[in-house]
């Protein structure tokens, strides 16, 4: 289940982008039949600084995503002339592997599971708001990159051993809970680039449903208060309308 | 006459018809066998004792000659009773016997004949019918005939005596038989008729209409009684149906509203950029909120159906209870309240994971809001997974207000929800989702007294549901 990212006193885009000077530029590819929706996302991708087109029926889509270099591919389910599921199976056959978000209005777990089993890199069920979105994107675009084969993750002077499970900030040892470290952990690796509650709930608890309180936010602030209290310079920051961040907030 | 055709064409009475064909034949070649052996046994005694009668007098006339053959028919033809003899001359000359008017040729054709004649003293008498014999001619040495053989008019007598029995027993057969498969049919029909009265009161929108049960116990009560539990299904799940529209439109109409008015006076009274931005925000927010709720009863309708049964497979419902406690406790200890799980013990079910964390989830949830409300500080809930017998239970205690005890059976009932639960932040369709989790599961979620607060307890069958027939 989704949740949707409380946009509270945000400019949703604005504020986004203020928060991630280590922003690099997409070249993103939305294929949406829906021409409204279409044009809202390209338009709030382009906003944010990324470089967005959009297609509106699966071979048109299926083609631009061929030619195209692009980083992210934004693809509704249901579409005309090829379904986005037959459309990402015809990329991964062409071994083409861009990661695709896949945009559905069927937000059941089995619906997911069957969008990622089709080579879906993520999965978001209609409606959505733009935070979380840009947030999955985001983290599909660096995943190429990938932090995820590093033994020790390091933002600022915290650092994290994935081996020995240890964690230290400065000379300082932090003794974490197991599921605290998991939550550090994918910040961590996630470092500079926005993670929702959503993202949080689903990676380190493996759950897809909305929890209704939002239990994601205490989990952070006891996190916070072990890795940041007593420092001068907070690293966990709350992006507010959208999600976490963890970043070195010297640079 | 409708009504007659009506009689006709049903199964039962065809069903007697074919019986009743089938019968007669029967009956029909029973009779006519016993008559024809009845005759043949009549023929083969009456040819025994002629044959014995012919060897004897034959006898006779081998020791005495012609004279004490005469003498011997003579004594015998004398007899009454349907014995007939004839002795004559080869010229054919009568010289004994009770027999005349034999078809002329008869006597020179030594053998069995079947033949007509009269009787010696009705000879005259005109009125008198020809009786029929079957007789034996036998040539003397000598040039003699000797002529003996049995009326058979007993034989035919006998024979027709059993052919109108047998033709009087089948009518019977046939009038009983007839009569008998329109009473069952009539019968029948009543039924029948009364079901599709009744089925057709219940077409026509009158969901509480039954079927009529005789209480006899047979196949068409039987039949009945299944249709009627169809129909209880049907009925409940059409109510069911009802109550979940009556839901939506009562749990998406009034945040709409709420959206709808926001914005109309946002429009009417906003002046500064600020106040615009105040009412999107609401406007965000509420719609947030009305998917939220849209997810959640959409969730409850896709469990109520049956849907996630496919992605049933074997986990240990101990660790979903640490899970969603680890969840949830930093939430609770923030509310001051002690979130405690007892679940030492592996307690393996087949389900659906993510569920049934979401339904633990739901209730933990549930708690947290409710022993807050009451009393902050000295809260207390425990999280425990149990196996007791063919179930596992997960079950959550708190030490909140409870539910009285004349609601309880109300919240656990699909999309029932007590009024002021509504107030309460969140979907409040918690319960019910766990409800229809904990049904989807073959299990059930009930709702107890923990003396103080409220016991929350997911019972599932161990094995996963099992597929309920009929």
């Amino acid at each position: 289940m989704p949740t949707f990212a409380d946009i509270n006193g945000q400019r949703p885009f604005g504020r986004v982008a203020d928060t991630q000077p280590d922003r690099v530029n997409m070249r993103l590819l939305v294929i949406e039949d829906d021409r409204d929706a279409a044009d809202y996302l390209v338009k709030a991708f382009r906003e944010v600084g990324h470089v967005a087109d959009a297609a509106i029926d699966g071979d048109d889509g299926l083609a631009m995503a061929i030619d195209g270099q692009y980083d992210v591919l934004i693809v509704d389910r249901m579409l005309p002339k090829r379904d986005g599921l037959s459309l990402i199976g015809a990329l991964r056959a062409k071994g083409i592997e861009t990661p695709c978000l896949i945009l559905s209005a069927l937000g059941q777990v089995d619906d997911r599971v069957k969008g990622l089993r089709a080579g879906g890199d993520d999965y978001l069920p209609k409606p959505y708001s733009f935070s979380e979105l840009l947030a999955r994107v985001e983290v599909l675009a660096r995943r190429r990159v990938g932090r995820s084969e590093e033994t020790v993750l390091r933002v600022g002077d915290l650092e994290l051993d994935r081996l020995s499970h240890q964690v230290r900030r400065g000379n300082e040892e932090i003794s974490l809970q197991p599921r605290e470290f998991r939550l550090l952990e994918y910040l961590m690796q996630h470092a500079g680039q926005v993670v929702t509650r959503t993202m949080l709930l689903e990676n380190v608890w493996d759950y897809h449903f909305d929890p209704q309180t939002n239990v994601i936010d205490v989990h952070i602030s006891r996190l916070r208060s072990k890795i940041d209290k007593g420092f001068s310079q907070p690293l966990l920051h709350t992006i507010r309308g959208a999600g976490y961040m963890i970043r070195d907030g010297a640079r | 006459m409708t009504a007659l055709g009506k009689l006709f064409r049903t199964t039962t009475f065809k069903l007697t018809l074919v019986y009743l064909t089938v019968f007669g034949l029967f009956a029909a070649f029973l009779l006519g066998y016993f008559a024809l052996n009845t005759r043949r046994l009549i023929t083969e005694q009456i040819t025994d004792t002629v044959n014995a009668e012919i060897t004897g007098l034959s006898e006779q006339y081998r020791q005495g000659g012609i004279r004490r053959l005469v003498i011997v028919v003579d004594a015998r033809a004398r007899r009454p009773g349907s014995s007939l003899y004839l002795v004559t001359t080869f010229a054919g000359e009568a010289l004994a016997g009770n027999v005349t008017s034999l078809p002329p040729g008869t006597l020179d054709n030594p053998g069995w004949t079947e033949t007509a004649y009269r009787r010696l003293d009705e000879a005259d008498a005109a009125d008198h019918p020809e009786h029929r014999a079957l007789v034996r001619v036998f040539q003397l040495p000598g040039g003699f005939r000797l002529l003996v053989g049995r009326d058979l008019d007993e034989r035919e007598r006998l024979y027709n005596i059993v052919l109108a029995a047998g033709r009087w027993s089948i009518a019977i057969v046939i009038v009983l038989g007839l009569a008998g498969g329109l009473f069952v049919t009539r019968r029948v029909l009543r039924r029948v008729d009364a079901m599709t009265e009744t089925t057709r009161t219940i077409m026509h929108g009158d969901l509480g209409g039954r079927l009529p049960v005789a209480g006899t116990g047979d196949e068409i009560d039987r039949l009945a009684e299944n249709l009627n539990v169809m129909l209880e299904r049907i009925e409940a799940l059409m109510r069911g149906l009802k109550e979940v529209s009556d839901n939506i439109a009562h749990d998406l109409k009034t945040p709409l509203t709420r959206l709808r008015n926001r914005s109309e006076q946002a429009l009417r009274t906003a002046k500064t950029e600020a106040e615009y931005r105040a009412a999107l925000e609401s406007t965000i927010e509420e719609s947030d909120g009305l998917i939220r709720t849209f997810n959640a009863l959409l969730m409850i309708a896709r469990a109520e159906s049956g849907q996630g049964r496919d992605d049933m497979r074997e986990f240990d419902a101990a660790e979903i209870a640490h899970d969603v406690g680890e969840l949830y406790e930093p939430l609770a200890d923030e509310k001051g309240i002690m979130l405690k799980v007892e679940a030492d013990t592996p307690a393996p079910v087949v389900g659906n994971r993510e569920l049934i964390s979401q339904a633990l989830a739901n209730l933990v949830d549930n708690s947290i809001k409710y022993a807050e409300t009451v009393n902050g500080a000295a809260g207390e809930i425990v999280v425990r997974a149990l196996t007791e017998g063919e179930r596992i239970l997960l079950t959550v205690t708190d030490s909140g207000p409870g539910i009285p005890e004349a609601d309880r059976g109300r919240v656990v009932e699909r999309f029932v929800r007590l009024e002021q639960s509504r107030s309460q932040p969140g979907s409040g369709l918690g319960l019910s989702l766990a409800a229809a989790v904990a049904r989807l599961h073959g299990g059930e979620l009930v709702l107890a007294d923990n003396k103080p607060g409220l016991k929350s307890v997911i019972a599932l069958p161990r094995g996963g549901p099992v597929q309920v027939s009929g």
